[in-house]
């Protein structure tokens, strides 16, 4: 995936996740709580999509990477750089 | 006149009153549409589908669960929570209680639930099997979601409430003994305001429908309306419905201070206990638990004027609440006895909270809702003043007797007066 496809990916969890936000005016450089309505367990909810989604496993030290959209891509960049987008 | 009841004796800050009712059931969204379908006959059974089970029967809901809940919120509660909320919020409105600016920690949440959980751990184990069973993919919400207490939890962060919430597990008899906790909670000081009654989800576990149906005693009909049918020849067993009824209870001083208006008085209850076995009915403890609740009230069978029966549609328990209400009931000459189970189902947690709400308008309007489906009356149901076919009108209505009984043999009665 690249990080385009990447940011799409996570666009589509945090539209099921955050189902009444708006997020077409998401700012990448801010954190995403600053933008919207976000919680410890709404962000559990990111690192189990992207378990079952993608296989991806991000351990719990790393999820300070998950601040920001822009964070969060290029954290995964290299964790879901081999994989093809369906 | 009414009938004293022992109430009368009790001072104000005792006697406990019904200010507010909020509820969905399968043929209403609001107190005064349910009652109208139960005037019209008009059911609210239609084919429905559960995973693994396949095509049933059901009594579906269909409020607007967005009214007071976000989409987000839906997304991480559960649906008992939703329905329970649901009817909490149209309770305190209908209620006219000054929310606003209530002194929320002096508000108590009693919800009766037949069961909880199912729905969400179903969810999850059919979630890992896609996964290979594989555990690590199990949701974060799922304790949260199936804590005993989740139903009235919702409620309680949808409204900010910081009394005490909590359910009170009791089968099948749980709306009333949501109703009964409420009351005695009031009358402890616990709270000032108990939103109180049950709520069902049950609909949305296919264990529920493959447990009765492995009973025999999950109801079929071609005519879905025509399913639910108690007291019939023709009855082959239990349609399962989701729905909430909650109540909003107040002591008689503190709702005559503010001029609250108000639907009944709380004029007796009892729940007992069967201890013969895990699912058949035991008519001689139903007997007594009635004949408690009328003792505990200080009235004779011949004070009431409508009995809403439990009955579910079920061969023996049905014939075996006939034999408890005979032996009650059996001499009374003007006591009115219907179902509202024929209508909707069996709203499980929910049942004995709504099924008081389809009968409390009696209390104005001097109409009896009929039992439907009664096409055949079952010789071994007989009943005294049974209500079949049509709406009856009465002279009027002062006392109204509600049953709702549940596995493990709990009963519960109440007894509710025209204020």
């Amino acid at each position: 995936m690249s990080p385009a496809e990447i940011r799409e990916e996570i666009l589509d969890i945090l539209g099921d996740i955050a189902p009444d936000e708006n997020l077409d005016e998401l700012v990448d450089d801010v954190s995403f709580r600053e933008q919207m309505e976000l919680d410890s367990m709404d962000f559990l909810d990111i690192v189990m999509e992207l378990r079952k989604r993608h296989r991806v496993q991000i351990p719990e030290e790393d999820y300070g990477h998950l601040a920001s959209m822009g964070s969060t891509v290029s954290y995964l960049e290299p964790k879901m750089r081999d994989i093809v987008k369906a | 006149m009414i009938a004293p009841s022992r109430v009368d004796l009790l001072p104000d800050s005792q006697r406990i009153v019904i200010t507010g009712v909020g509820l969905t059931s399968p043929n209403g969204n609001d107190w005064a549409n349910f009652r109208q379908a139960l005037l019209e006959h008009r059911s609210g059974v239609q084919p429905y589908e559960v995973r693994y089970f396949g095509a049933t029967l059901a009594g579906v809901c269909d409020f607007d669960s967005q009214r007071y809940q976000t989409k987000k919120d839906l997304r991480r509660g559960t649906r008992a929570g939703s329905i329970g909320i649901y009817a909490a919020n149209e309770a305190i409105r209908h209620s006219g209680l000054g929310w606003e600016n209530f002194d929320r920690s002096r508000v108590g949440i009693y919800i009766g639930v037949t069961e909880h959980g199912n729905v969400e751990t179903e969810n999850e184990i059919y979630q890992i099997k896609g996964f290979d069973y594989d555990t690590s993919v199990w949701s974060h919400h799922h304790n949260p979601r199936t804590v005993a207490n989740n139903p009235a939890g919702e409620i309680a962060l949808n409204l900010g409430v910081t009394g005490p919430h909590y359910t009170i597990g009791a089968a099948c008899a749980a709306g009333n003994a949501g109703l009964i906790q409420g009351a005695q909670m009031l009358r402890l000081d616990e709270c000032d305001v108990a939103l109180a009654g049950g709520t069902s989800e049950s609909i949305h576990t296919f264990g529920i429908f493959a447990s009765f149906n492995s009973q025999n005693a999950l109801a079929s009909h071609s005519d879905p309306a025509k399913a639910s049918r108690p007291f019939d020849r023709d009855r082959n067993g239990i349609v399962v419905a989701e729905g909430s009824c909650i109540y909003v209870l107040e002591r008689l001083s503190d709702a005559r201070q503010r001029g609250a208006e108000i639907y009944g008085e709380l004029a007796g209850y009892a729940i007992n206990t069967d201890a013969t076995d895990f699912v058949l009915p035991n008519p001689e403890r139903q007997a007594q638990c009635v004949q408690l609740a009328l003792r505990r009230a200080g009235l004779e069978p011949e004070d009431i004027d409508i009995v809403s029966t439990h009955a579910t549609g079920t061969s023996s328990g049905d014939t075996q609440e006939c034999v408890a209400l005979r032996s009650v009931f059996g001499e009374c000459k003007t006591v009115r006895i219907n179902n509202t189970k024929s209508f909707i189902g069996h709203a499980m947690g929910a049942a004995g909270a709504l099924e008081l709400a389809g009968n409390l308008p009696a209390f104005r309007d001097n109409v009896v809702h009929p039992t439907i489906n009664v096409d055949h009356l079952d010789p071994a149901c007989e009943l005294p003043g049974l209500v079949t076919a049509d709406a009856q009108e009465v002279a009027g209505v002062d006392y109204i007797l509600n049953n709702s009984f549940g596995m493990l043999g709990i009963n519960s009665v109440v007894i509710i007066r025209r204020v």
